[in-house]
């Protein structure tokens, strides 16, 4: 825990105006890419990078090693597929379904790993991961192998069609947007600054009378949920829902991302996220090998940069990110 | 309440035993109200884990706590926090990573209830300063309260514990080794500092500075090997032979 805790500082949140000029670069970032690179796929990022955010702020913020999170992510694209398509639920109530079901999941996966520390939540959260993995593969509407294709994308508020690919870039952008400000909101909040604590001391923290089991539950619900926003935006963004991101490999690649960018930073797993989602997309040509390269990144940055990216970065420029 | 005589905290026969060993056994303590009581024995008597026990970090195996006339035997550490019984830690327990201001600020934000207010921001919290400012002036802490707590000396970061620990305003703390470790410059004033905070309160203490305890407490227990050896003041303490004995090893070897 302690060791956790001097790895990622995470002054972040001590200083608002790095926040915000980061912040402007950002959005000014998201506002230019579709005019450099396939809109597309810049959507899928900031899917990507929302769910990395989401686990951020366990890891980074509470201490809490999840080696689960895609069952977060997966099951609630599944749901926001479904309502989407057989239900008929504009965008906006299909993305609130799946929300709302990861939630329940943190719920329930919550209660029961937050009583174990370490290594051991880390096992349950992977068991706990796996049964929902099992359960997609064998139950009838995620159609297992094939998964949920051609989901419709629908109007927002049955009014603005998602169809044209410019307004699903900004939809996708703000539901992103929200989901970081959430983030921000959260660690800079009353409940952040116990949380804080928790981390740093969690017998302290229980001597000064906070239930720390409640705080740390109520944290791992919202981390749920923000992943299940970012997999019920991606399945109307890719208009599917598959195994593949709901499996381990997704849980793995969000440990990578939010390793790589930075833990413990607001802005290290978006950075973490696109560095991943680029080397994907980008070194596609060299098939299975790409997971090898992932690996070398993987253990530079243990060994060489363990702050990460964005870490380093506001290590060395003495800001706060 | 003050000095009428009665017990705050009360055990029965508490006890502890991991597997075979009784690392406490049938100790039965009173604590009166508005005293300050220590805990003394030599290395391994059960001091601590009697402590853990009366905050309930560590389950009793055997006995029951009362404090207050109320049986705490089965409750929750935190809700005994907050009862009003409030523990100190031998390693110094400071947030390390918060600034001193930041530390004494997380106990007084217990003040607004459960703190699950996510969408709020922190700066709902600056309203706790000021009296953050206060309790760090009460313990001399004033020119650190925006450094973090990791970058001051021991002997303050003690002094923060107990600054933290006063801004829940605790009926009875509990300082386990409240000394250790320091020098002595540091240990005249965090004596002066416990007999101010002690003032309309109770303190249970563990220490083994005898210097200390003998300066400060009305009461002492001393424990060896798990079992209450002698209880009084300090006079009718350190007349005791067996206690001699326990301290100074068998003289007639």
């Amino acid at each position: 825990m302690s060791a956790l805790a001097s790895a990622a500082p995470a002054r972040a949140s001590h200083d608002a105006r790095d926040f915000a000029l980061a912040g402007v670069l950002m959005i000014a970032a998201i506002v230019a890419a579709p005019f450099f690179v396939y809109p597309f796929f810049v959507m899928q990022m900031l899917c990507v990078a929302l769910f990395a955010c989401a686990f951020n702020l366990l890891i980074g913020y509470v201490g809490l090693l999840s080696f689960g999170h895609a069952m977060f992510f997966g099951m609630a694209s599944y749901v926001s597929a479904h309502a989407a398509k057989e239900w008929g639920l504009d965008p906006e109530f299909a993305i609130l379904c799946g929300v709302g079901v990861a939630a329940a999941m943190g719920l329930v996966s919550g209660a029961l790993a937050i009583r174990s520390k370490g290594i051991y939540f880390a096992m349950i959260t992977v068991a706990l991961s796996q049964m929902v993995y099992f359960f997609c593969v064998q139950a009838p509407f995620t159609h297992g192998e094939d998964g949920i294709q051609s989901v419709p994308q629908g109007r927002v508020f049955g009014l603005v069609s998602l169809a044209d690919s410019a307004t699903l870039y900004v939809f996708v952008a703000l539901v992103f947007l929200i989901g970081f400000f959430v983030v921000y909101r959260t660690i800079n909040s009353p409940f952040g600054e116990i949380l804080k604590a928790i981390r740093e001391n969690e017998p302290r923290a229980t001597s000064l009378g906070y239930r720390v089991m409640r705080y740390k539950l109520m944290a791992f619900v919202l981390s749920a949920a923000l992943a299940g926003l970012a997999g019920a935006t991606k399945a109307l963004v890719v208009q599917n829902a598959s195994l593949s991101d709901v499996g381990f490999q997704m849980s793995g690649e969000v440990v990578l991302m939010t390793l790589l960018g930075g833990m413990g930073t607001l802005y290290g797993p978006v950075v973490g996220a696109v560095v991943v989602v680029a080397m994907q997309n980008y070194l596609a040509q060299y098939g299975q090998w790409v997971t090898v390269m992932q690996g070398a990144v993987f253990v530079a940055c243990v060994l060489l940069f363990r702050r990460g990216i964005v870490g380093e970065i506001a290590k060395w420029a003495r800001l706060a990110l | 309440m003050q000095g009428d005589g009665d017990d705050i905290l009360v055990t029965e026969g508490l006890g502890k035993s991991f597997g075979d060993f009784a690392a406490v056994s049938d100790v039965s303590l009173r604590v009166k109200r508005g005293s300050i009581h220590a805990l003394i024995g030599p290395n391994g008597a059960g001091k601590t884990t009697c402590f853990n026990m009366l905050t309930k970090f560590i389950a009793p195996s055997a006995g029951r706590i009362v404090y207050n006339g109320r049986d705490i035997t089965s409750l929750a550490p935190a809700d005994v926090a907050r009862l009003g019984l409030v523990r100190s830690f031998q390693i110094s327990a400071v947030f390390p990573h918060l600034t001193a201001l930041e530390n004494v600020r997380v106990a007084l934000q217990r003040k607004r209830g459960d703190n699950f207010d996510f969408w709020r921001s922190k700066r709902v919290l600056h309203r706790f300063d000021a009296r953050a400012r206060e309790l760090l002036e009460e313990v001399g802490l004033t020119p650190f309260a925006d450094a973090q707590a990791s970058d001051i000396s021991y002997g303050r970061k003690r002094a923060l514990e107990i600054a933290t620990t006063l801004a829940l305003d605790p009926e009875m703390m509990l300082l386990d080794e409240p000394m250790a470790g320091m020098g002595h410059e540091d240990i005249d004033r965090i004596v002066a500092l416990i007999r101010r905070v002690s003032v309309n309160r109770t303190v249970l203490m563990v220490e083994h500075n005898l210097n200390v305890v003998q300066n400060l407490s009305d009461r002492i227990t001393v424990l060896t090997r798990g079992r209450v050896l002698a209880e009084g003041d300090y006079a009718t303490v350190s007349e005791n032979s067996e206690v001699k004995t326990a301290y100074l090893g068998d003289v007639h070897d």
